[in-house]
């Protein structure tokens, strides 16, 4: 692979992969979740 | 219906209790990313990144993602976590009896996506058994259009073909078990088994093909960037597809799905992990894809743009003959048509969902009652059309049509009604700013009310502009008419009737209060 190939896979990775993981880490660190309720589908 | 002692803590009326939830929002964050991540991500993103711009094809890319997807993707969640009910509900709920004609343009478009949908997984069923033992053979190409499909020249017909026929009947019968079984135990359950399996199976599936001799060659096709290719309006317009047609956003699975959220979860949040979600799949989708394509180009000697394709062609041709040519080719055609399966199997479950909740919502009907009244008649249609030796130009056709002068119009149309119709981005934006962990500023009234509807109005009028000039497919005249532009008209024209019916007395027609919708 041609280094200019590289670097764009790696800035690739970074930024979708690294975005999705502080997202998860965001979502995971609000403490907004609802208590547990009975779900009616009827 | 619920009973008195299962009274919402929240003080939401009974109705809303009585037509299902997510349990969590972990539950919905998986059902939400296996509605996004679907056949699109697998077999379209990877050419079309190669073909834009290849590495230089991440710039636009990103910024459609920021500017438009996610914009757009919170202004669905808002729709559906506000007024929390199917499409025509919510619009109903929002804007009165004519915003209720978006709602039902959305749910027969989903009807119609939902019919040619399913035939495409049920031949990844089949090619996840041929795999084993490579029933193809030396021409893949010919075993695929003649052994398997029997395909006849365009006309619709009523010659099945009975390797199509039973596994998408299977398909169906899938599809009506999940939607029957309910949001939580149904979409929810299966989602969440099926989301983390896909991941496991893609990631091997990606770890054997960097293995494979010339995937660095694929690799390098990929990602070499052309940054010429940024000057281009038209691999801009590429981005803004891509993301838009990517996300499942616009067409009601968003604001169904969202309505089924607890009242006080973080959708802004939510958001950011689905749009991402989804991105990250097609960028690793991206990596398996070209590395195999390298792999294939090297076997036979050519360089990878004589072997690199998309959709059918990249499914049914191209990975076959690889998976006949890899060593353990069974390993990486088992794990590439099973999640084709997973990941179509979970987008079309969200597909039907839309037009089911809007059944039972406007008739007010049991869940069970609402999806054999959607499903099977939908299975029917299914089979007799695309179960025979003439479904795939009709596919192919009513796909190409229903994607862009469906999905693509009603998402212009609905965000500018709601942006300047029913000037309700305000209230969207305090609705989910009060729980939500990212704050949308004017920044986002911005992007959803003028950028987002201009760039695709850009892409649309592009879409047109080709489609005029020549015939799509090169098919007969009465196909493109009949199919393509009928389908995308009738669903506007049936859009139209379904609004002008009467709801049942029992449905609350107005906006839930604001206190009860937080």
């Amino acid at each position: 692979m041609s280094t200019s190939a590289v670097v764009m896979m790696v800035v690739a990775m970074l930024v979708l992969w690294g975005g999705l993981a502080l997202a998860i880490l965001n979502v995971a660190r609000t403490t907004r979740e609802e208590p547990d309720e009975v779900h009616r589908d009827l | 219906m619920t009973s008195p002692a299962q009274a919402q803590p929240h003080g939401a009326p009974q109705e809303e209790q009585a037509r299902g939830a997510f349990s969590s929002r972990r539950v919905f964050i998986l059902a939400a990313i296996g509605s996004a991540v679907g056949l699109g991500n697998i077999w379209r993103f990877p050419y079309v990144a190669y073909e834009n711009g290849g590495g230089a094809f991440l710039i636009p890319y990103l910024v459609a993602l920021l500017v438009a997807g996610l914009p757009f993707l919170l202004l669905d969640y808002g729709i559906g976590h506000r007024y929390r009910g199917s499409a025509p509900l919510s619009f109903r709920r929002m804007g009165g009896a004519t915003a209720e004609t978006l709602g039902w343009w959305q749910v027969g478009i989903c009807a119609v996506i939902a019919i040619y949908y399913a035939v495409i997984i049920a031949w990844a069923v089949r090619y996840t058994f041929f795999s084993i033992d490579k029933t193809w053979g030396a021409d893949p190409d010919a075993f695929f259009f003649g052994d398997f499909l029997e395909m006849a020249s365009p006309g619709i017909g009523l010659d099945f073909v009975g390797g199509v026929l039973w596994p998408l009947i299977l398909v169906w019968a899938a599809v009506l078990v999940i939607v029957v079984a309910g949001v939580e135990k149904g979409i929810g359950a299966v989602s969440v088994v099926f989301i983390p399996l896909l991941v496991v199976a893609f990631l091997a599936l990606v770890i054997r093909s960097l293995f494979l001799p010339g995937a660095a060659e694929g690799l390098d096709a990929l990602f070499t960037p052309n940054w010429d290719a940024l000057t281009d309006a038209g691999v801009w317009a590429a981005a803004f597809g891509q993301i838009f047609f990517s996300l499942s956003v616009g067409f009601g699975i968003m604001i169904t799905y969202a309505s089924y959220v607890g009242r006080r979860t973080d959708m802004t949040g939510s958001g950011l992990v689905v749009g991402l979600a989804n991105s990250s799949f097609e960028l690793l989708a991206g990596i398996g894809v070209f590395a195999a394509l390298g792999f294939m180009a090297q076997a036979n000697g050519v360089a990878v743009d004589e072997v690199a394709t998309s959709g059918i062609g990249l499914a049914f041709v191209a990975f076959p003959a690889i998976i006949s040519e890899a060593p353990a080719g069974a390993f990486i055609g088992v794990l590439f048509f099973g999640s084709l399966v997973v990941a179509g199997l979970t987008s079309l479950v969200s597909v039907i969902e839309v037009v089911i909740s809007a059944v039972r919502d406007k008739l007010d009907l049991s869940r069970a009652a609402a999806s054999l009244a959607v499903g099977v008649p939908a299975a029917a249609v299914s089979v007799l059309l695309f179960a025979t030796t003439t479904g795939l130009p009709i596919l192919d056709t009513a796909d190409h049509f229903i994607n862009r002068f469906g999905i693509l119009l009603v998402a212009v149309v609905a965000m500018l009604a709601v942006s300047w119709v029913y000037r309700d981005l305000d209230h969207l934006r305090d609705h989910l700013n009060a729980t939500g962990s990212l704050p949308l500023g004017t920044w986002w009234l911005v992007l959803v009310g003028v950028v987002t509807p201009a760039a695709l109005t850009y892409v649309l009028v592009d879409e047109l502009r080709a489609v005029l000039d020549e015939p799509y497919g090169g098919y007969p005249d009465w196909l493109v008419n009949g199919i393509g532009w009928g389908a995308a008209g009738g669903v506007l024209v049936l859009a139209v009737v379904l609004a002008r019916m009467p709801w049942k007395r029992t449905v609350d027609l107005s906006a839930p209060s604001k206190e009860a919708s937080r």
